[in-house]
């Protein structure tokens, strides 16, 4: 692996791979007194963040750390990038500067893919943190891990997508990740908060939460950011939370060893219920704790290995 | 990701060791271990077998069985996976990663003896300490190899050593285990495209 | 003048005759012209056609020189094979007025590779809110003729209504850029498949569809002439189909880039392909390349369009719409409507000088290959072919979604009024 964009086009073989290698790690690390292996000693790690995020920005730091290579952290405010500096200039003087590996968050889709093609010849890979409304991929890897842990192989499980589709990064990994592992996704939001054609994904879609529930294995809430609620995708925070709110009572409808993710922040009382996200049913700091796992195992999958082999 | 199998492709060879050999072999060395570590003696640091995946995990297994067979002591085993700590990560594809099962004792004041099947650069066992260090913190480290075929690269040395065989660098030493490939036996075999 | 002869072009792609050229003027076609005192050349099998049209090109100047001038850009038209280019009015400062029109016409002149035309804008500075001084700028010495707001939409009715009633008595056309600005808020690229996948907020044809709809109703209300800029959709040939059956004065261009190119060239995310309106689907390029074959669009316009390249080599979003076409207009025409069999070349001067000289309504241009009409002329290679290198063509900017590929079909010569413009890739001014 070169770099990672996208979970769409990866392939059943890496990702498992990849989420093997994370449990592997969390296993190698739990109990123990130092959590650092020398795996990347000397490889430089630097993370781009060009939109606030302190939680995926942390779990890569951490990761990083963790398998021992050097991490530099560049944020919007704190570098030329906050000066107009394109992003392409950035770009190639920290590739130039020995970055062995550049994660990047970036309010624009396809960010993460025009890095990768101007550092193609520079040798260092791109981690895609978020790219706009296009892909998080390490999010949905650490979903996919966080839902192996509770149900085991994802093969014919049935995970409900529930929220702004449209609008979600989390939603468009998670449908080519879980689709890809064999899993069956349903998408449940208003007709306003879906993609285009979203016909032609290989996904079915549900404006009814509750006919839904009985047959999940798993339930990923998606966040509702502030602008959409003024922008008229919805007539009003209640109606939302009405129809598509995670709520004690969807809770209850849902089988018993059904899980319910959120990829955070949380919207306490309008996306999820209060009780529901501190329900042991949960998974919410399960997912936090294996994003550093999986952020790990992409880094060793992209940097602990010939250079021959990585193209 | 290609797993480095290095026995699964039955290679011909001239057989060093065969069957027989390997059982004697580890034999042998199971009745060293019972005598260089006093195991038994009431003043005897504990001990722990670990092996080093893919074949000193069966070895170790297969040592505590006749140890357990010679002295009626049940060591513990376990298996360190040392892949994290290779210092040849980016001179191969991508390396899955073994799993690291300690026994529930753990290892620390204990008298660890690792357990591999060929000592060759020393770099693996060098790697095997780094792992060990993460892992705990034991009384004394030992090692145990079936083959030492020489070619050292760092100063290291076994402690056990089931059979020393002089060899070419262009040569290649295949312990071949029936836990992993179905047989017992260490062949030498020329490398037909040396790198 | 001594006179010209060019001996065995093929006008229309016809049987060869011999050309004289006498004082700008085609004074005999024929195999037996007069070559007394005339430079005689050679110029057997290449197709003649009268010299192209291009209603819609942005030269940049004043404003991003680093990008486009009247000159560099000029050269990039004869070199294409135009004679006439219209100068879009969204400069910086925008030709709302008669002093830039003026410049822009003035600029032309002095250069005098083609005749351009500069584009008045409809509101000033191009906001959408007044209508900007049509009158003076038709009555300036550059006698602007067509108005648009080209990168915005006219997009309040009542403004667009007064636009077009205005624009009667000045027997002016209003060219609109057909984009409902709410529809479009963000937008990306085409509301598709793939927009959507790769998370580019998407610019619905409706947007463009619903603007085409209202100004065929108000051309009909006010029985102006409403030109519709660079048609994209297949459901926009619809609408225009039924306009021109209900008699209404409409009239559309379609861009080269839009018969040939579809947004599958989305997927590498590379912001030379990002356009306005943006690259649509492969089934409503093919509707558009029946729709221009049927004469319901009546023309190809490049919208030739330079960037620099800090405004191409970045991220999607922060990139500018728009795409060089001067130069490879004619080839991309050859490869998506000659070749397939939907236009000969007859229907090639139609769609690329005839049709936009008559909806610019220019005399000397787009005229027939026929003694006494204008030497404005393009002869044209239809065997060659070439390969797009940005950086070779004219244009200071390089911005050609093209690049690498070959193309049919290469401008040798290119005459206006007699005059050699351009000859085997080197600009004559």
């Amino acid at each position: 692996m070169r770099h990672l964009l996208a979970t769409e086009g990866l392939d059943a073989a890496t990702a498992t791979a990849v989420l093997d290698t994370a449990e592997e790690l969390k296993r190698t690390l739990l109990g123990r007194e130092v959590r650092k292996l020398p795996t990347l000693r000397g490889r430089t790690v630097i993370t781009m963040f060009y939109e606030a995020s302190t939680r995926t920005r942390v779990s890569f730091e951490i990761a990083g750390k963790w398998m021992s290579a050097d991490v530099v952290n560049v944020s919007a405010s704190g570098s030329s990038v906050g000066k107009g500096e394109s992003l392409r200039d950035t770009a190639l003087t920290l590739a130039a500067a020995g970055a062995d590996c550049v994660i990047v968050r970036h309010p624009a889709s396809g960010a993460a893919h025009r890095l990768a093609g101007w550092l193609q010849e520079a040798g260092t890979s791109v981690v895609n943190a978020g790219d706009g409304t296009h892909e998080h991929p390490t999010q949905a890897l650490l979903d996919a891990a966080t839902l192996r842990e509770r149900l085991g192989d994802l093969a014919g499980k049935r995970v409900a997508i529930v929220g702004d589709v449209l609008h979600s990064r989390v939603a468009r990994s998670n449908v080519h990740l879980l689709t890809t592992l064999g899993a069956e996704v349903v998408l449940v939001a208003p007709p306003t908060l879906l993609p285009a054609h979203v016909d032609r994904w290989p996904v079915t879609v549900s404006h009814t939460f509750d006919a839904e529930l009985p047959s999940l294995d798993a339930v990923m809430m998606l966040r509702v950011q502030a602008e959409r609620m003024h922008g008229g995708f919805f007539p009003s925070a209640r109606e939302y939370s009405i129809a598509y709110g995670m709520s004690e009572a969807r809770l209850a409808a849902l089988p018993e060893h059904a899980v319910v993710l959120h990829p955070g922040p949380m919207l306490r009382g309008m996306e999820i219920a209060s009780s529901v996200a501190d329900s042991p049913r949960a998974a919410i700091t399960q997912q936090v704790a294996n994003g550093v796992h999986v952020r790990m195992a992409v880094l060793y999958h992209l940097l602990a290995h010939e250079e021959e082999v990585r193209s | 990701m290609a797993p480095r199998n290095r026995g699964a492709a039955e290679p011909a060879g001239r057989e060093l060791l065969s069957a027989g050999d390997v059982a004697r072999t580890v034999a042998r060395m199971a009745h060293q271990v019972i005598e260089r570590t006093s195991l038994g003696a009431a003043d005897a640091a504990p001990v722990v077998l670990l092996g080093i995946p893919t074949r000193g995990a069966p070895l170790a297994h297969r040592l505590a069985a006749r140890i357990a067979d010679f002295s009626g002591a049940r060591v513990p085993t376990g298996v360190l996976d040392i892949t994290l700590y290779r210092d040849d990560l980016r001179r191969r594809p991508t390396r899955p990663l073994g799993t690291t099962e300690l026994p529930p004792g753990g290892v620390d004041d204990q008298l660890v003896i690792l357990v591999d099947d060929v000592l060759f650069s020393g770099r693996t066992v060098r790697a095997a300490l780094d792992a060990l260090r993460d892992a705990g913190r034991p009384s004394a480290v030992q090692l145990a190899v079936l083959v030492d075929r020489g070619h050292r690269e760092l100063p290291i040395r076994a402690d056990y050593v089931g059979k020393n065989v002089p060899t070419a660098r262009t040569e290649e030493v295949h312990v071949q285990l029936h836990e992993v490939d179905g047989r017992d036996a260490v062949l030498l075999r020329r490398m037909e495209d040396p790198a | 003048m001594t006179g010209l002869v060019l001996r065995g072009v093929r006008p229309y792609g016809e049987d060869p005759v011999d050309l004289e050229i006498r004082d700008g003027v085609l004074a005999a076609l024929g195999s037996d012209v007069d070559t007394d005192g005339a430079e005689v050349r050679d110029c057997d099998g290449l197709v003649a056609l009268p010299g192209f049209v291009d209603l819609h090109t942005h030269l940049r100047e004043p404003g991003r020189e680093d990008t486009e001038t009247i000159a560099t850009g000029s050269a990039a038209a004869a070199l294409g094979g135009y004679t006439a280019v219209f100068a879009m009015a969204n400069t910086d400062p925008v030709a709302d007025n008669a002093v830039i029109v003026e410049h822009v016409w003035r600029r032309g002149r002095e250069v005098g590779l083609v005749d351009v035309y500069p584009v008045g804008a409809v509101t000033v500075g191009l906001a959408g809110e007044k209508l900007a001084e049509l009158g003076t700028m038709a009555g300036s010495r550059a006698r602007v003729r067509m108005f648009s707001d080209d990168g915005r939409c006219v997009a309040d009715p009542l403004l667009m209504r007064r636009a077009l009633e205005y624009s009667t008595a000045l027997d002016a056309v209003i060219a609109q850029h057909a984009e409902e600005p709410r529809l479009t808020v963000g937008a990306q690229a085409h509301e598709g498949d793939l927009a959507a996948r790769l998370g580019l907020a998407g610019w619905p044809a409706a947007a463009e569809e619903s603007i085409i709809a209202r100004d065929c109703l108000l051309a009909r209300h006010t029985g102006a002439r409403l030109h519709v800029c660079h048609v994209s959709t297949a459901g926009a040939a619809d609408l225009l189909r039924w306009a021109k059956a209900q008699g209404i004065r409409v009239s559309a261009e379609v861009t080269p880039h839009h018969l040939l190119l579809d947004d599958e060239r989305l997927a590498t995310y590379d912001p030379v392909n990002k356009v306005n309106p943006p690259l649509r689907t492969a089934a409503d390029a093919k509707v558009l390349r029946e729709a221009l074959a049927e004469g319901v669009l009546d023309c190809v316009a490049t919208d030739h369009a330079p960037h620099a390249p800090q405004d191409k080599d970045c991220e999607w979003s922060a990139a500018r719409p728009g795409m060089l076409g001067l130069q490879t207009a004619l080839p991309v025409v050859i490869r998506t409507m000659v070749e397939p069999g939907l236009l000969d070349w007859r229907g090639v001067a139609r769609v690329l000088s005839e049709r936009p000289a008559e909806i610019a309504g220019l005399p000397d241009q787009g005229r027939p290959l026929e003694a006494g009409e204008p030497a404005t002329l393009t002869l044209v290679d239809p065997a060659a072919s070439w390969t797009v290198r940005g950086a070779e063509l004219a244009s200071i900017a390089a911005n050609t979604p093209y690049e690498g590929m070959a193309l049919p079909g290469r401008v040798v010569t290119t005459l206006l009024r007699g005059r050699i413009t351009a000859h085997e890739g080197e600009v004559l001014a």
